[in-house]
């Protein structure tokens, strides 16, 4: 026994792929770090705050007609939703961003049941540049920072 | 300081209006463009009241607005005309008596008082500060009381489940939906698809612009003509007009 946990600790410390193989059942998410220079923000504020992003700007959108693509679902597809050879990534394959990324969380997102989960051919992500003005979209992020 | 946007906004606004209100070919005929777009991360006011304007007189027994319309936003139907989706509709009138025949677009009318909103128990149905009537379907729970309280029968429910929406105009199972005169298009700047379609490929008899405009090719023509509201009786302050009815 103490042997076979000798082994397995030796395969845990070889390798980062190999410990994953082993330490998860579950594979990890994959995330395709996208065109743009950088995403519209920390990658931990986007862990966490990306679902208030999107609920904000639905409603700025929808309600009040402000189409600032920064903090956009579009935005977020035509940026992520590729694969690592520069694809589209069909919203009904396991390694599209979102699809992934849910399943590992066990979060069903309802986006899609009306939105195209596919990257508009030929548009760019926009780069996490700052906020045109002070509307809506920062608002959110100053919310998200204050809460911390 | 919020003010300060706007005021640009308007000026820059009233300035493409006067630019697009001298171009005129003859009476009646104007070489029209929209006022420029906003800009993306302004609210639409209420200064602006979208409207369309059809002269049922150019208006042919085609369907190029419908075709445009099932393009642009991806409503083609299953084959069951009872319960597919339809944002845009033909209709043809015909006065018994005289055997006169008009063919006509009906779609949602933009009511400044609709019917839809008023019946909505979820505030689902909105009308937008220009004058545009939606659905929100993040917050519809797929009732249908705007189905039977709109006059027009310009709404659709969506019974099945859909793949390969367009972009730009997210639909759905279990919400209904309508014709948004293009908003995505119209927040931008450009003409509704059944608009740009009946000028290019039909008989132009569509006219989209800003009926608070005083200079807009639509305030002039609805200035200069008797235009009529569809079933004005109901007093609903609809945003579409005909001509030649």
């Amino acid at each position: 026994m103490r042997a076979r946990l000798a082994v397995l600790m030796l395969l845990l410390a070889a390798g980062p792929a190999a410990a994953d193989e082993a330490a998860t059942r579950v594979p990890l998410p994959t995330v395709e770090p996208g065109s743009a220079e950088q995403c519209v923000a920390p990658v931990a504020v986007m862990r966490r705050d990306h679902m208030e992003m999107l609920l904000h700007q639905r409603d700025e959108t929808v309600h009040r007609g402000i189409r600032t693509p920064r903090q956009s679902l579009r935005n977020c597809l035509n940026c992520h939703a590729y694969d690592a050879a520069g694809q589209p990534v069909s919203i009904d394959d396991p390694r599209h961003f979102c699809v992934s990324c849910h399943r590992y969380a066990a979060v069903e997102p309802d986006c899609f049941g009306c939105h195209s989960g596919e990257p508009e051919p030929g548009v760019p992500g926009v780069t996490g540049s700052p906020a045109p003005t002070a509307t809506g979209v920062a608002t959110v992020t100053q919310g998200t920072e204050a809460r911390r | 300081m919020s003010e300060q946007p706007i005021d640009r906004y308007r000026r820059r606004l009233l300035g493409g209006a006067v630019a697009a209100g001298t171009v005129a070919l003859a009476p009646g005929v104007f070489l029209h463009r929209l006022a420029e777009a906003k800009p993306a991360d302004e609210p639409v006011t209420s200064r602006v009241r979208w409207g369309l304007l059809v002269d049922a007189t150019r208006c042919a027994d085609c369907s190029v607005c419908v075709d445009a319309c099932r393009e642009e936003h991806g409503w083609d139907g299953h084959g069951r005309p009872r319960t597919d989706a339809q944002w845009i509709r033909k209709l043809d009138v015909r006065d018994r008596s005289t055997g006169r025949h008009v063919s006509l677009p009906m779609m949602c009318q933009h009511c400044a008082e609709p019917p839809c909103v008023d019946v909505c128990p979820t505030g689902a149905s909105f009308r937008r500060a220009d004058g545009i009537v939606l659905v929100d379907k993040h917050i519809c729970i797929g009732c249908r009381y705007c189905m039977m309280a709109c006059p027009y029968k310009a709404r659709s429910f969506v019974h099945e489940s859909l793949s390969d929406q367009k972009p730009w105009s997210p639909r759905g199972k279990g919400t209904v939906e309508s014709c948004t005169l293009c908003v995505h298009r119209v927040d931008t700047g450009r003409e509704p698809a059944c608009v740009e379609a009946c000028g290019r490929d039909g008989n132009g008899a569509l006219t989209f612009g800003d009926l608070n405009d005083p200079n807009s090719a639509i305030h002039r023509a609805v200035a200069t003509y008797p235009t009529t509201r569809v079933r004005d009786d109901l007093g609903l302050g609809v945003g579409v007009r005909y001509r030649g009815l």
